[in-house]
């Protein structure tokens, strides 16, 4: 072990962005827009060169682990603040620090127009806090506390166009399934506290195989799946897992760069980062490893169908994270939690990049977010046209970008996991390479070439939101390339977007990064193992992809996209016609809207009713709170009759007490007296 | 039937007999306040006719002397009485016993 980390320093990358959220929060009129954004961006910077610092002492061996601040003591349970800084939490800082610095920089020309400028600068430095709180924690309380905190700024976020009645219910939405994951994670948590007797990881984890002998009381079930799986569900919330993903797509009613920042590239990956965190508890559950592995694929292949059908250029990229999100559970699965940890970082990039490109469109559209009335956009978008198609490649897995290097590892992991649910997972996983690049691919030549669609039509947006565009100008413009605090965040994610892989996929899945963060049960789990005897170095994996299968879905994809929506747009609609009822089941999302609104939302109602008049009315008002006052009414009825108010009642009572008293007192003496 | 002498037993039945006549009166009257203090005036006599039947009985002054503390406490006591009287009647115009009732719950 090397240098360590000093205290202080890792104290300041929470806090740099915290200061820079309340004061651009409440003193947002008086510093003024320029001071709002100077003051963030200056915290997340801040917090960016010292996660970099740590990442750059972490590589060289440097580790930090302990409590900064203890709040309280129950019993024997310790709550506590501290840090724990290994390859894996340095790795989230830096990838959180970055993105979360891009989209600061973006956001000064996404939202330039937009009355609630200061509130969303001060929104996403708070957001950096809670996931950076998330990811440094070294106990379950405070990763609860991140994970809580992210969910709220995530809600603030969706709805940040308040007066918007579909933002208000998106996130309504998305706070309401989340709530469904976290009490999963809370019973999860719960049951650690309970069987473990600690909040803290390394606590938990020393006695994570005495754990494992358990079993959950009054049933078969081992205590350790049960307690995985409680935790995978807060996981399922907060990463959009199949069924509980439905407030992913619904949360891109939020302002575009929230969406890159929170619903792309970090705050839905903490599911991924946790259930990683935790893997020497998942590793001894064999269980719970194929519940993810169903969970994961079932996301990964049918969320991507759905981005096919979608028009929304930010739907098509949020059904595209979903996807994703499932490829790295579906990693997880399969014990290669340091290969879902890569693809979280490497889409974090890509999809930051691409969510950013997408915003930079419609900054361009004049916030017309249809893809139909897009088209040959590349003339005059350049710029986000280059860095869209480099997110894209990424995205779809193209040799020797850094999407090519997680994504492969992926699947070959899959390849090699021997749990049952693995074959199934293979199959989606494989699949849905040529689903990725269909719709990714799609939505690029729809949006960058093809036929102008945008001259005739006016920017139906431009009413939706933002009243500052004026109407009466929507046929004469044409889209233009954005400002460059739009466009130099694109040009500084691409470059990790294609780079980063072929960097770090050796020291990162193959080295020892991740030593003392990951634990993988060699024995049981050998996908790591097969996949490192495969490996042969990045340039060597890169040209052995070409000849693999995922590599010609991969171009396959591109391939019948571009004929399909380039050379013959004629194709799609006869399919879409002959499929119908496959198109129906597309465009309503599985019908799992329609289920949650109709059977479990009108469940809870129909339960809460019943509760509430049977329950609460009938029981415990009716009975115990106005039963107990009837039953004291009745009794002092009775009782006041004794009362009559005259003296002389009161008088002769009290005398007949007197004589009742002294006859019983003396009882014994007169008795006496009378034998006598 | 022969009058023999005068005992200790008829003071005291005496002193009973007051004090049972003075609690019929305190009962049956429904009418009169000042009646009701008159025969918590009589009920006091009765408790002082035993004092002086014990005292004389016991020959122990002291049961006398106290009975003029008696008489005067009942006395002062009395006049209160009829003061809250005067008071009572001022404010609610009757002396009416059967009136007087708003102790009933």
């Amino acid at each position: 072990m090397a240098a360590q980390l000093s205290q202080n320093m890792l104290l300041a990358v929470p806090l740099a962005p915290l200061v820079g959220a309340v004061v651009a929060g409440f003193f947002g009129k008086a510093i003024g827009r320029a001071g709002a954004h100077t003051v963030t961006i200056l915290g997340v910077l801040i917090a960016f060169v010292i996660s970099a610092m740590t990442l750059i002492d972490v590589i060289h061996g440097a580790r930090f682990s302990g409590t900064i601040y203890e709040w309280m003591v129950l019993g024997g349970l310790k709550m506590e603040v501290g840090f724990l800084v290994d390859g894996l939490t340095a790795m989230m800082m830096v990838v959180v620090t970055f993105v979360s610095l891009m989209v600061h920089v973006y956001t000064i020309g996404y939202m330039e127009e937009d009355p609630g400028y200061q509130r969303f600068f001060s929104y996403i430095s708070l957001f950096t806090f809670s996931m950076l709180m998330l990811v440094m924690s070294n106990n379950f309380l405070q990763l609860f506390f991140g994970w809580e905190a992210v969910g709220l700024v995530s809600y603030l976020l969706i709805g940040f166009w308040f007066k918007k009645p579909t933002a208000i219910f998106a996130n309504m939405k998305a706070f309401l399934v989340n709530r469904v994951g976290d009490f999963g994670f809370i019973l999860g948590i719960g049951l650690i506290v309970t069987y473990a007797g600690t909040l803290s990881y390394g606590e938990t984890f020393a006695k994570a195989e005495e754990l494992a002998k358990l079993q959950f009381p009054g049933t078969e079930w081992m205590l350790i799946t049960v307690t995985c799986i409680c935790l995978f569900i807060g996981a399922m919330g907060k990463s959009a897992q199949f069924p509980l993903h439905v407030w992913l797509p619904d949360s891109m009613e939020g302002p575009t760069p929230i969406s890159a920042l929170i619903h792309a590239a970090t705050m839905v990956t903490a599911g991924i980062f946790m259930v990683a965190r935790m893997s020497p508890l998942f590793e001894l559950s064999d269980t719970a490893l194929n519940f993810i592995l169903v969970i994961g694929s079932i996301t990964a292949l049918f969320m991507g169908f759905l981005g096919i059908i979608q028009n929304d250029i930010k739907r098509v990229v949020a059904y595209s994270t979903l996807s994703q999100l499932g490829y790295m559970t579906v990693a997880l699965g399969a014990s290669a939690y340091s290969v879902a940890v890569f693809h979280l970082m490497t889409h974090a990039f890509f999809k930051a990049l691409l969510f950013l490109g997408a915003g930079s469109v419609i900054i361009g559209m004049h916030h017309d977010q249809d893809i139909r009335n897009m088209g040959g956009l590349r003339k005059y978008m350049p710029i986000t046209w280059i860095t869209s198609l480099l997110g894209s490649l990424a995205l779809i897995g193209t040799p020797f970008f850094s999407g090519f290097y997680s994504k492969d590892s992926i699947i070959e992991a899959v390849h090699a996991s021997h749990l049952p649910a693995a074959g199934w997972a293979y199959f989606a996983v494989v699949v849905g390479v040529f689903v990725t690049a269909f719709y990714s691919f799609r939505m690029y030549f729809l949006v960058f070439h093809g036929h102008e669609n945008f001259h005739h039509k006016p920017f139906p947006g431009e009413h939706d939101h933002h009243d500052d565009h004026d109407d009466g100008h929507g046929h004469a413009h044409t889209p233009h390339e954005s400002p460059a605090v739009v466009w130099l965040p694109l040009v500084l994610l691409a470059i990790p977007s294609v780079i980063v892989g072929y960097l770090t996929i050796g020291p990162m899945l193959h080295g020892d990064f991740f030593k003392d963060a990951i634990f993988v049960h060699g024995e049981h789990h050998h996908a790591m193992k097969e996949l490192a005897a495969e490996f042969h170095g990045a340039a060597a994996m890169a040209i052995h992809g070409l000849s693999t299968l995922p590599f010609w879905l991969a171009l396959g994809g591109v391939v019948v996209a571009w004929l399909f929506y380039l050379k013959a747009p004629s194709i799609p609609k006869a399919i879409g016609n002959a499929l119908s009822p496959v198109v129906k089941v597309l465009e309503n999302k599985y019908f799992l809207d329609w289920f949650n609104e109709h059977v479990i939302a009108a469940g809870t109602r129909l339960l809460g009713r019943g509760l509430w008049k049977g329950g609460d009315g009938l029981l415990i008002d009716g009975l115990l709170v106005n039963g107990s006052a009837r039953l004291v009414g009745l009794i002092a009825s009775v009782s006041r009759l004794v009362q009559t108010g005259h003296v002389y009642w009161y008088a002769l009572v009290m005398l007949l007490g007197v004589f009742g008293l002294l006859t019983w007192q003396l009882w014994p003496t007169l008795s006496g007296l009378a034998g006598r | 039937m022969s009058l023999g002498p005068i005992t200790l037993g008829h003071y005291l039945s005496l002193g009973g007999l007051l004090f049972a006549l003075s609690v019929i009166g305190i009962y049956l009257n429904r009418r009169n306040l000042i009646v009701l203090l008159m025969a918590i005036e009589l009920m006091l006599l009765a408790v002082n006719m035993n004092f002086v039947a014990f005292s004389h009985y016991l020959g122990d002054l002291g049961g006398q002397v106290f009975v003029f503390f008696i008489l005067t406490v009942a006395a002062a006591e009395s006049a209160i009485g009829l003061a809250i009287l005067v008071v009572l009647f001022r404010n609610r115009s009757t002396i009416n016993v059967e009136e007087l009732d708003t102790l009933k719950g």
